[in-house]
């Protein structure tokens, strides 16, 4: 039977926060098998969730925290990032490839999110505010049992 | 990595030589900082060599975004060259092809500017 495998760490309303939490899945990443390639996807799409986090959950507010949970899961690793900002709906999140929209400067890093994942969900978090869920597929033949 | 740019210019066009991570921060900082002054300064015609960029995030190609922005509004010109694999790839599934003018290499971009 997998067992699921997981870290947690909460992180300061900082911009460094945003390079620490790419940093520390991406090392998850390359010890859980992924190619140099998916490494570098996943920790793109944690860097947009914090990002995601820092500027638009918390405001950049100092006070509030920032958890990054990465779990090996079965056959999945799941980064969950949660903020302590209002929440939000992805579907007031406005669509970055809509020609009205592609000289936006900011609004893309869902988007990529959902790019470089398999899945995405937002869910409410434990303390109210948004908790981004994301999942990659460990490469094949790598269980989660008994790695990282 | 932190973003350095240098500036030099080929005749009435002034090439910026990008290395490092385009980044929400110092990075994204330092290109619209840049981008500001040449405008300012009145150059019209602006080359962003990118190849030692090896990563941009969705907060660098916003600045890239806003960079276009300032130049056209300055009836100016602004190319991209050089991009790298991975920063071609988010220019390529953002859509932003259609906005900005990417250049193969350096010749090329020179001669693309309108007179």
């Amino acid at each position: 039977m997998a067992t699921t495998q997981s870290l947690e760490v909460t992180l300061e309303t900082l911009i460094e926060s945003i390079d620490l939490a790419e940093r520390i899945v991406k090392r998850v990443a390359e010890a859980s098998g992924f190619d140099e390639d998916d490494v570098h996807r996943i920790g793109m799409a944690v860097r947009e969730g914090v990002i995601n986090a820092y500027n638009y959950g918390n405001s950049q507010e100092r006070d509030k925290k920032i958890v990054l949970t990465v779990e090996l899961e079965g056959e999945k690793m799941v980064v969950h990032i949660a903020d302590e900002g209002p929440g939000f709906d992805l579907s007031d999140v406005p669509d970055p490839l809509a020609e009205e929209n592609l000289l936006r400067t900011s609004g893309r890093g869902i988007f990529l999110i959902k790019a470089f994942m398999d899945e995405f969900s937002v869910q409410r978090g434990p303390k109210g505010g948004a908790e981004i869920v994301m999942t990659k597929k460990l490469p094949q033949s790598v269980p989660a049992s008994g790695r990282a | 990595m932190i973003l350095r740019g240098t500036c030099r210019q080929v005749g009435d066009v002034s090439v910026v030589d990008f290395s490092g991570r385009i980044t929400l921060g110092e990075g994204s900082a330092i290109l619209r900082r840049m981008i500001k002054e040449l405008v300012q300064q009145g150059h019209a015609k602006i080359i962003l060599n990118l190849e030692d960029v090896d990563y941009i995030d969705s907060s660098g190609i916003g600045e890239l975004v806003v960079a276009h922005g300032a130049v056209e509004s300055a009836n100016g010109e602004l190319k991209l060259l050089n991009l790298t694999r991975r920063v071609r790839d988010i220019v390529q599934i953002t859509r932003l092809f259609t906005i900005f003018d990417v250049q193969a290499d350096e010749a090329s971009a020179l001669r693309s500017f309108r007179n």
